[in-house]
């Protein structure tokens, strides 16, 4: 293994470690005596700037491969592409939540707090690159671990360390599920890495060990993407982990899930092939092998997702708490993705496989850039209304519906915020979240015909339309019903300007969608 | 020069929403201010426009890679409805000068609803047609259920997943012709070349007509309209029913029919009559307008009358446009404006003269107030105002629904005999209310009757006067010189029958 090359691809996670890190020493042993205040504007500014440094060469590297020995058969690790996309949006979302945390004053330990953010940052990173299971391991467990003790954060909160506990079990549970569908996968293949894996079950065809292998990795990275059945666990989290962490959750590692579920489903010709070739069989028999097994493999995605969205909306309508409320919509709009994701081109056999490969891969890199661009809008929008939710509950003291009544009164901008953050959720017009929603179903209607991908876009939609009454009964209470208390809602100026400026992000990525859109592209 | 409608009006909500609390005349007058300037520029877009056809006003790429366009163009259609657009703002802002809680939202609200409606009258992209459509939703729900009054939260939000679930099938529409016409373009002209098969338009024209229909207040699927007029307040009802509803006739004209022609073909087989999509939704116009006109004359709440006259009328439209010859259509798009007119003068009468001075709208209540004598000004603007709705000739009523039954005779004969039924129950109700309503000889019960003599009612003010100067007159102007607007429409009309979109 070159160590240049290592040293380079994981210059990311290095800086973010070495952030955390510095984090640790300054606020624990510099500024042990000094005031809370200090040591938050501290510590948030070591970690957005390390998260800032950690962009560059995101950004800088091109496409590129950490091998460990010679040939496609060792990649451990990735760059560019869509890699490069959900890694900087991991390190953007994570500098948002940081900045979430002025003013919310659950914990004292301010030092531990963003070194666990920043190291499950890192996990985040590695997971989004990674090509081999083992790697895809550690990237999981380093993130999932980060996230329950940040779930656990708010000590004086019974919620709080039950929901971790729940998180914790369930996690681990999961953990196991995809380990034991890993150890399958070694098991009929011989090898750890990605590529070699796809490539070796198409060519002898999916044998029923593989189906096998394949719902228990399903199961395990479904629970980090919250989709049903896998789902139980989310709006506990959701309603227990401090804001800062549950925006943390519900945003970065929902980016680092979903880009690993892009190599997974997705990348399997868009890799260099030149080394599989030389094996004996020809690109020709290596596509039509893969186009034969997976739409087998998607429908257990597309069940999902179905069962996503139906459940997600409709559990939201009988929601009280606005945490929970936004647990289940990250529940459907997780089931929306997983629709983008499991749409693939159906190849009829006739004509040549080559061919059609290249005549599909504009639309399979159209459909990449959409489940991209949709998670990474989606991070954005829950961070801010997790702020919001944040802001709201630590002045009223709870999350429930009511806690929002008169807040046009209260305090108007933050109002507006609420208003923005919500519609763009439900979908609506000129907002982000319309042009995410539409892009994706365009994308996926494009690619593959037929009447499956068509009802489910249909229930998609039929979805969004029944999840603006839940979302318009928040912004109800936060508009049109008389206000009990009437007492202004101050918000910490970083924290205000964090919102707006997710507002107006909202606002203008959706009237100007290429903006995004061209960026996403360009990778 | 017609885009500018759309941005004055958004920039007016955005003022309106930021100006400072407890100023009321200040929001007022910008409103006044906006509002008079979009009619403005309709007016003089619509004087530019005679004589040509298709002006496109603005086209840019919008997402290139998708075909989007940014583009807004108006033909005859487009112009006409602008025209009413115009119009019904100045009214409803007329009309609501005495609104003192929370106005500058108030404006807001009522200035974005009316920069979606210019823009998807404007609009000559799909997509762009359907953000400015689902923009338009929001503000509704907003204004009904902050300033609305009977059962305003539950009738809010029924519109707005009505109207939701309305666009939600427009939108899978757009999504399947998109796909189906190779994802080049969503512009109109471009899906109407497409030529799509004939088997997806069997399915795409029914799921976006009735998609829109439900906006167009189409029976089975009106029954948000009477609720959410009743709980509206005064303006809101008049846009709801004056323009909002025409959005949804507009689109199914422009889109439905324009971009799926032949889903309007018959099956190849009939059943109990019926044997094509034409034939299901001109049964569902005709029951409208005589299960709307049956409704109204049983009710007991003045507003809701009116709210039912609406369907009813609305019906009249689905007819003209399913009718699909040249004079059915054009009396449906004329009768677009002129319903928008009158129900706009019929909610403002009812609403904002009539109820903010009696604070009661049951017929049995204002029986008894001799509202004739008292109230003279508003028992002279509702005889108008329903006479005009009964379709008596001299006003534009009269011109629409008789073009719109001719092009019913043309089509199917039956067609036009159940229509008329629909106008003599037009008639009943119209004269049930206005009698029940200001003429009626009823008096009080001793108990009831003031002993010191009638408090007297606060006089009429001038915005008042002038709204309802305003619309009357101009469906006076336009029933007797229909030229003016049938030498728009008609050859848009002709244009869009011919060659879907073009």
């Amino acid at each position: 293994m070159n160590y240049s090359d290592l040293f380079r691809i994981t210059l990311p996670e290095a800086i973010l470690e070495i952030a955390a890190l510095l984090v640790l020493i300054v606020d624990l042993g510099l500024l042990r005596k000094a005031a809370v205040k200090v040591r938050l504007a501290v510590a948030v500014f070591l970690g957005a700037c390390g998260c800032a440094a950690a962009l560059i060469p995101v950004e800088m590297q091109g496409a590129s491969w950490l091998t460990f020995g010679k040939g496609i058969d060792s990649t451990l690790l990735g760059t560019g592409g869509f890699i490069a996309v959900a890694q900087t949006g991991i390190l953007v979302l994570t500098i948002l939540t940081l900045l979430l945390l002025f003013d919310s004053g659950f914990t004292k330990h301010i030092g531990e707090f963003v070194a666990v953010v920043l190291m499950a940052a890192a996990g985040g990173l590695l997971v989004a690159s990674a090509q081999d299971l083992l790697v895809i391991f550690i990237g999981l467990e380093l993130l999932s671990l980060g996230l329950y003790i940040l779930t656990a954060f708010a000590k004086n909160s019974g919620k709080s360390a039950e929901a971790a506990m729940k998180y914790y079990l369930f996690g681990g549970m999961s953990a196991a599920f995809l380990l034991f569908g890993f150890s399958y996968f070694y098991g009929l293949t011989g090898t750890t890495n990605l590529a070699l894996i796809q490539y070796r079950i198409t060519l002898t065809g999916p044998s029923p060990l593989f189906y096998v292998a394949w719902i228990l990795v399903v199961a395990g990275l479904g629970f980090k993407i919250a989709v049903v059945p896998f789902h139980l666990w989310a709006p506990d989290t959701y309603e227990g982990a401090p804001a800062p962490a549950a925006a943390f959750i519900a945003s970065v590692s929902k980016v680092a899930s979903f880009a690993l579920l892009i190599t997974l489903a997705m990348n399997w010709w868009l890799q260099p092939g030149g080394d599989l070739a030389a094996d004996g069989h020809s690109m020709e028999q290596i596509l039509r092998a893969y186009y034969q097994a997976w739409p087998q493999l998607a429908t257990v995605l597309l069940i999902a997702a179905a069962g996503s969205m139906l459940l997600g909306n409709l559990a939201a309508l009988a929601q009280s708490s606005v945490r929970r409320l936004l647990a289940y919509s990250a529940i459907a709009h997780a089931g929306y993705i997983l629709l983008g994701l499991a749409a693939h081109p159906t190849f009829t056999g006739v004509g040549n496989a080559v061919d059609f490969n290249l005549a599909n891969l504009f639309a399979t890199q159209r459909t990449i850039q959409s489940v991209l661009f949709y998670v990474l809008t989606y991070g954005l929008t829950t961070v801010g209304a997790f702020g919001v939710v944040s802001v709201v509950e630590r002045a009223t003291g709870s999350d429930k519906f009511d806690s929002f009544l008169g807040l046009h009164k209260r305090n108007p901008v933050l109002a507006a915020v609420l208003l923005v953050l919500f519609l763009s959720l439900a979908g609506i017009p000129p907002l982000v979240g319309f042009w995410a929603k539409f892009n994706l179903f365009a994308a996926v209607l494009s690619e593959r015909a037929g009447a499956v991908p068509f009802a489910l876009v249909c229930l998609a939609i039929a979805m969004s339309a029944v999840s603006l009454y839940y979302y318009l009964q928040v912004l109800k209470r936060a508009y049109v019903m008389p206000a009990v208390d009437e007492s202004r809602i101050k918000v910490h100026p970083v924290v205000m300007l964090v919102l707006v400026g997710i507002a107006a992000a909202v606002v203008l990525l959706g009237v100007f969608p290429t903006v995004l859109g061209g960026w996403i592209a360009r990778f | 020069m017609l885009a500018w409608t759309i941005y004055l009006s958004f920039a007016g909500a955005l003022i309106e929403a930021l100006l400072p609390k407890g100023k009321a005349m200040h929001a007022r007058c910008l409103a006044l201010a906006v509002s008079v300037a979009g009619l403005a520029i309709a007016v003089s877009g619509f004087i530019y426009g005679m004589g040509r056809g298709r002006v496109v006003l603005i086209d840019v790429p919008w997402v290139p890679t998708m075909g989007i366009h940014y583009l807004l163009a108006a033909d005859g259609i487009s112009r006409v409805l602008v025209l009413l657009t115009g119009l019904a703002a100045v009214a409803g802002v007329l009309f609501s000068w005495n609104i003192e809680f929370r106005t500058n939202e108030f404006f807001a609200f009522f200035l974005a609803l009316i920069g979606g409606v210019y823009g998807v009258f404007l609009s000559f992209d799909l997509f762009l047609l359907f953000v400015f459509y689902e923009i338009a939703i929001v503000p509704k729900y907003f204004l009904i259920a902050i300033w609305g009054s009977t059962r305003r939260e539950y009738a809010a939000m029924k519109l707005a997943l009505y109207s939701f679930v309305g666009s939600a099938m427009v939108l899978i529409g757009l999504l399947a012709a998109y796909a189906a016409s190779g994802s080049h373009s969503t512009g109109l002209v471009a899906l109407g070349h497409a030529n799509l098969p004939v088997s997806s338009q069997m399915w795409l024209f029914p799921l976006v007509f009735v998609g829109f229909g439900i906006l167009a207040g189409m029976w089975p699927f009106h029954t948000w309209a009477p609720t959410g007029h009743v709980a509206a307040p005064t303006a809101a009802s008049m846009l709801l029913a004056g323009v909002v509803m025409k959005l949804g006739a507009y689109g199914c004209l422009r889109v439905a029919i324009g971009l799926f022609p032949h889903g309007l073909d018959p099956w190849g087989f009939s059943f109990i009559g019926v044997g094509s999509w034409r034939d299901v939704f001109a049964v569902l116009a005709v029951v409208g307008i005589v299960y709307g006109a049956l409704v109204a004359l049983a009710q007991t709440d003045f507003k809701f009358v009116i709210g039912y006259s609406s369907v009813s009328h609305m019906g009249f439209v689905l007819l003209g446009l399913v009718t699909l010859n040249q004079i059915g259509v054009t009396g449906a798009v004329l009768q677009m404006f002129s319903h928008g007119i009158i129900a706009g003068l019929l909610f403002a009468i009812v609403g904002r003269i009539v109820y903010d001075r009696t604070h009661t709208r049951q017929l049995a209540e204002l029986e008894t107030m001799h509202l004739s004598k008292r109230l003279p000004f508003a028992a002279w603007a509702f005889v108008v105002a329903g006479i005009a709705s009964m379709g008596l000739p001299g006003f534009s009523g009269f011109v629409a629904e008789f073009q719109v039954l001719v092009g019913a005779w043309i089509a199917k004969p039956w067609w036009t005999l159940a229509a008329g039924v629909g106008i003599v129950v037009g008639v009943a109700y119209t004269w049930r209310a206005t009698q029940k309503a200001f003429f009626s000889d009823k008096l009080p019960t001793p108990e009831e009757h003031p002993k010191t003599g009638w408090p007297s009612f606060a006089a009429i003010t001038w915005p008042e006067a002038t709204g309802v100067a305003l619309l009357a007159g101009v469906s006076l102007f336009v029933g007797l010189y229909p030229r003016i607007l049938l030498d728009a429409i008609e050859p848009a009309v002709a244009a869009l029958l011919a060659g879907g979109g073009r």
